[in-house]
């Protein structure tokens, strides 16, 4: 069959991007040719579209636990991160060290490799073979140098969670600033900043069923950070460039959904991931799970399937309009498979063979069913192709 | 998603001839499970001496299996000798092209039926498939001097982009780059665009020209090589033609570090920046 022929996709690449919820379409729906004008404006016109950014604002400090005046709304997850980096960095002069992790979304790891060519110190925490880290790691690593810390709330390939409550609490008494990307965390699980030591977050409305092209980064009351993007006065002069109304809007929205959401989050959605998972271990040849099993997003599970090579799995899943996504080398069009996979010491017999199938609230059981009823078949056909399998 | 043909398609979702030959002639394996490809290829030959039967087993992408089972069809009722004469251009373009970042997979074909025609004339195998002619370049994919020379020519390489594309040298740490560049220049004479950053193109350099400059060529000549080693640099300073660095990590203790630092760092930068500069390490600035 020709991978063009539509099919009806069935979504497990929430993880990548998820949809627009419908509730989110309609809220945003007016603010392209009815009520186009610019928040900053002297006019009414303007201005009410202004209060509607604010009551964003509100509902995205509500899903958080925060304050209002602790948001800023960027363009995405990556500026977001870049802001948090290297505004902290700006702020804190005399300091010349980071500590990240060696799992870390290429928006944190690439930012911080730059910052190291350019003479920072940066310090990459190791994870096991679960994909967890060691806080005695941190501590060790934290000193009088290091400006910032910045570790991810969850995987986006594993969906492992990592403890960052406890690290921002030991982050903040040894005094520096902590930043997470939570850009896979938030909507899925539950986080309250009020009762937090976390100084800097980002998240990105399009994992949340909000559009693609808005993020937030949220800054503690009374954090340095050096402004990124310099303009004019938008987000308090912490941000500017003319606000993203619709996106922002919509991502306000797309917080209020999530916050009822949280139960389906945990309860549905975690029930079909666990069907899925189970069922593809018990059926599958070959099959590993990667990353710890308890304390992992809800909606993420990620298999490897020893001698077979992910790219192949993903197209022959393709035909059956099935959409997930792999860590392989071949997928990505480098040579080498997943930095998180490696850096978990996942053998490469298995990491060019991971496929990571991420689910939502919009996913059914018949959608999991059929990856259930198709996918051991094909592994068993790539198998079969591959002189690896021991005969 | 990558853009393949259709026949790259029809390939991988109907494999021709996929399995092993029963008491085969000719036997080429070539790749690894680390590399994340491979191909086992067996053939029989019949009483004409022409190859009667031909299988494959591939662990690999899309294109890798399209690349195996197209080359099957290929070769089926060539002679060794006609067979011997398919290049990885000729498997690419029967599938009608592969992506750029694909190539290595018709590679790939190639070296298997070229290790799998050498079995049946009894000569030493490894030296397709296991890369041990010529030295290594590429250490992440064990990729020799000579396995570059020969997709070079073949195909009219004229990038270092290209060489990793075709044979992944230089898809790992970034370390070789330079080497590739050279390979690539010797072949290839004056087809190839070398990145204008030598020193015998710099005129006179400002200090902070030059200083960049030294910048740059750690960042990127020097510094790939010692991470994936488990080490690292950071330039200190530069006074006149004196260029103090640090080493760090792995390289901070390592007993052959003056020889690393002679061999790597010095010539590197006289390479690239100028030929009167002079590396010194910084023993109080290295942390460990």
């Amino acid at each position: 069959m020709e991978p063009s022929k539509p099919v009806k996709p069935i979504y497990l690449d929430n993880n990548a991007t998820t949809r627009v919820a419908d509730e989110v379409f309609e809220e945003i729906r007016p603010y392209f040719c009815e009520l186009y004008g610019n928040p900053s404006s002297m006019h009414l016109f303007g201005g009410q579209v202004g209060a509607k950014v604010k009551q964003a604002r509100e509902r995205v400090a509500a899903l958080l636990g925060c304050r209002p005046g602790e948001v800023i709304f960027t363009g995405c997850g990556t500026e977001s991160d870049n802001t948090a980096i290297q505004g902290t960095l700006a702020a804190y002069p005399n300091r010349r060290k980071i500590i990240t992790t060696r799992v870390e979304h290429p928006a944190v790891l690439a930012v911080c490799r730059e910052l190291e060519n350019r003479g920072y110190t940066v310090v990459e925490l190791a994870v096991d073979r679960e994909g967890q880290l060691d806080l005695a790691e941190l501590d060790a690593e934290l000193d009088e140098e290091t400006a910032l810390v910045t570790i991810m709330y969850a995987n986006n390939e594993t969906g492992v969670i990592f403890p960052i409550e406890e690290i921002a609490r030991r982050v903040s008494e040894r005094g520096s600033v902590f930043h997470t990307d939570a850009v896979q965390a938030v909507g899925k699980i539950p986080i309250n900043l009020a009762e937090s030591e976390i100084d800097l977050l980002s998240l990105s409305g399009h994992k949340l069923h909000a559009p693609k092209g808005v993020g937030v980064l949220y800054v503690r009351k009374g954090t340095r950070l050096t402004p990124f993007m310099l303009g004019g006065h938008q987000e308090h002069g912490r941000r500017a460039g003319t606000e993203n109304v619709p996106g922002i809007i919509g991502l306000g929205k797309a917080c209020d959904l999530a916050q009822a959401a949280f139960d389906v989050e945990n309860k549905q959605v975690k029930a079909l991931r666990d069907r899925l998972e189970t069922n593809l271990m018990i059926h599958c040849q070959g099959a590993m799970l990667n990353g710890v099993k308890d304390k992992r997003l809800p909606n993420t599970t990620n298999i490897s399937f020893e001698f077979v090579e992910g790219e192949a799995i993903l197209l022959m899943l393709n035909q059956f309009g099935v959409c997930a996504s792999s860590g392989s080398a071949c997928t990505s069009g480098s040579l080498e498979p997943s930095h998180v996979l490696r850096a978990m010491g996942v053998p490469f017999t298995a990491a060019h063979g991971s496929i990571r199938f991420s689910l939502s609230r919009y996913t059914t059981q018949e959608e999991v069913d059929l990856v259930v009823e198709k996918l051991p078949a094909i592994i068993n056909r790539l198998r079969v192709l591959s002189p690896f399998v021991p005969k | 998603m990558w853009e393949y043909t259709d026949k790259v398609w029809d390939h991988f979702y109907h494999p021709r001839n996929a399995g092993e030959v029963e008491n085969p002639d000719g036997v080429g394996e070539v790749g690894s499970l680390a590399c994340g490809d491979a191909l086992k290829l067996t053939f029989k030959l019949d009483s004409d001496k022409r190859i009667a039967e031909a299988k494959f087993q591939t662990f690999g992408c899309a294109s890798a299996i399209a690349s195996s089972s197209v080359l099957t069809e290929m070769i089926k009722g060539m002679t060794l000798e006609e067979a011997s004469k398919i290049t990885n251009k000729d498997i690419a373009d029967q599938l009608g092209g592969l992506p750029d970042q694909k190539m290595h997979c018709s590679v790939m074909g190639m070296e298997a039926l070229e290790a799998a025609i050498k079995y049946y004339r009894g000569e030493d195998t490894s030296s397709v498939s296991t890369h041990t002619h010529g030295h290594v370049v590429c250490t992440c994919f064990g990729v020799t001097d000579d396995d570059i020379k020969r997709v070079v020519l073949e195909n009219d390489l004229t990038t270092v982009e290209q060489v990793t594309n075709y044979c992944k040298a230089g898809g790992g740490c970034g370390g070789c780059h330079g080497e590739i560049e050279d390979i690539l220049e010797s072949v290839q004479k004056d087809k190839v665009h070398k990145t204008p950053h030598k020193a015998a193109h710099h005129g006179k350099l400002s200090n902070i020209q030059k200083i960049q400059l030294i910048q740059q060529t750690i960042n990127e000549q020097v510094r790939p090589a010692l991470r994936a080693h488990g080490g690292n640099i950071e330039l200190v300073d530069v006074e006149g033609d004196k260029v103090i660095v640090a080493f760090r990590g792995m390289c901070a203790q390592c007993p052959s570090s003056e020889f690393t630092m002679q061999g790597v760092v010095e010539s590197k930068l006289r390479e690239y920046v100028s030929e009167d500069l002079v590396v010194i390490e910084s023993k109080e600035h290295s942390t460990e």
